[in-house]
């Protein structure tokens, strides 16, 4: 089993990516950037990551979301993060990067957000 | 309970992170300390041998990463070593400062600092770095 799962669809004009797994140096931390450079290649530049089913992350991986933050950024688009495990917002609380993210709990706002 | 000594010699790759990890895993859970700690500690090796494999081995598989694990009554203790010509941790930047906050790397001893009660570095006189970690139960 991949150590980083992600499913994609689509919710209108927002690019949803449901993960589940472990963002770390390696495998998951690859298949988040190559997920989200083939979204921008496809013109898909507001995208919502549900990491609901993601457990695990390291700094690596924290490098990675910041990585895919600016990269969207750059490219007028919009980046949202919904449902994050305890763990992981102790994670981006203690870095400061919660005051950089746009962290939902419920899709239906995180949806709305865009607009 | 009795002082339980583990040592691994593990090649300098990637997923020598993961293998790590599982071993410490196993020893932690067998040293009985909280589930808590118990991530704190696999944040922290991760971190440290990510760093001796990448920052001190530069991924050379003729290089080893070598760590002991040490569960004591008041303790966990784990020390990474690599054979990497060592580096000063005073002057790593604080990712938390405004300017850094972006930034797509810097995290990984940040973390160890925060997950672990105690960190410190040394050279050894053979060649190498040694990062020791210490969780108090």
């Amino acid at each position: 089993m991949a150590e980083l799962n992600i499913n994609e669809r689509q919710a209108g004009d927002v690019t949803v990516l449901d993960m589940s797994g472990k963002i770390t140096i390696g495998e998951g931390s690859v298949a988040l950037r190559t997920a989200i450079r083939r979204l921008l290649e496809e013109g898909k530049k507001r995208i919502l990551l549900n990491l609901a089913g993601v457990g695990y992350i390291d700094s690596s991986g924290i490098g990675e979301l910041v990585s895919s933050y600016t990269a969207i950024n750059k490219e007028g688009g919009q980046l949202k993060l919904l449902n994050l495990t305890q763990k992981l917002q102790d994670l981006l609380t203690i870095t400061k990067l919660l005051t950089v993210f746009d962290v939902y709990e419920s899709e239906a706002e995180a949806l709305n957000s865009f607009k | 309970m009795t002082v339980e000594t583990t040592e691994l010699s593990l090649p300098s790759r990637i997923d020598t992170v993961a293998t790590a990890a599982a071993a410490v895993a196993e020893f932690v859970g067998r040293s009985g300390i909280s589930d808590d700690a118990a991530f704190g500690i696999d944040m922290a090796v991760r971190e440290a041998v990510t760093n001796a494999v990448l920052h001190g081995n530069r991924q050379d598989e003729e290089k080893t990463v070598d760590i002991i694990l040490k569960s004591s009554p008041d303790a966990v203790e784990i020390s990474v070593h690599d054979q990497g010509p060592g580096f000063n941790p005073e002057v790593v930047p604080d990712p938390t400062v405004q300017e850094n906050i972006l930034k797509t790397s810097g995290r990984g001893i940040f973390f160890m600092r925060n997950f672990m009660d105690e960190v410190d570095w040394s050279i050894r006189p053979g060649g190498g770095t040694t990062v020791r970690m210490l969780k108090r139960r």
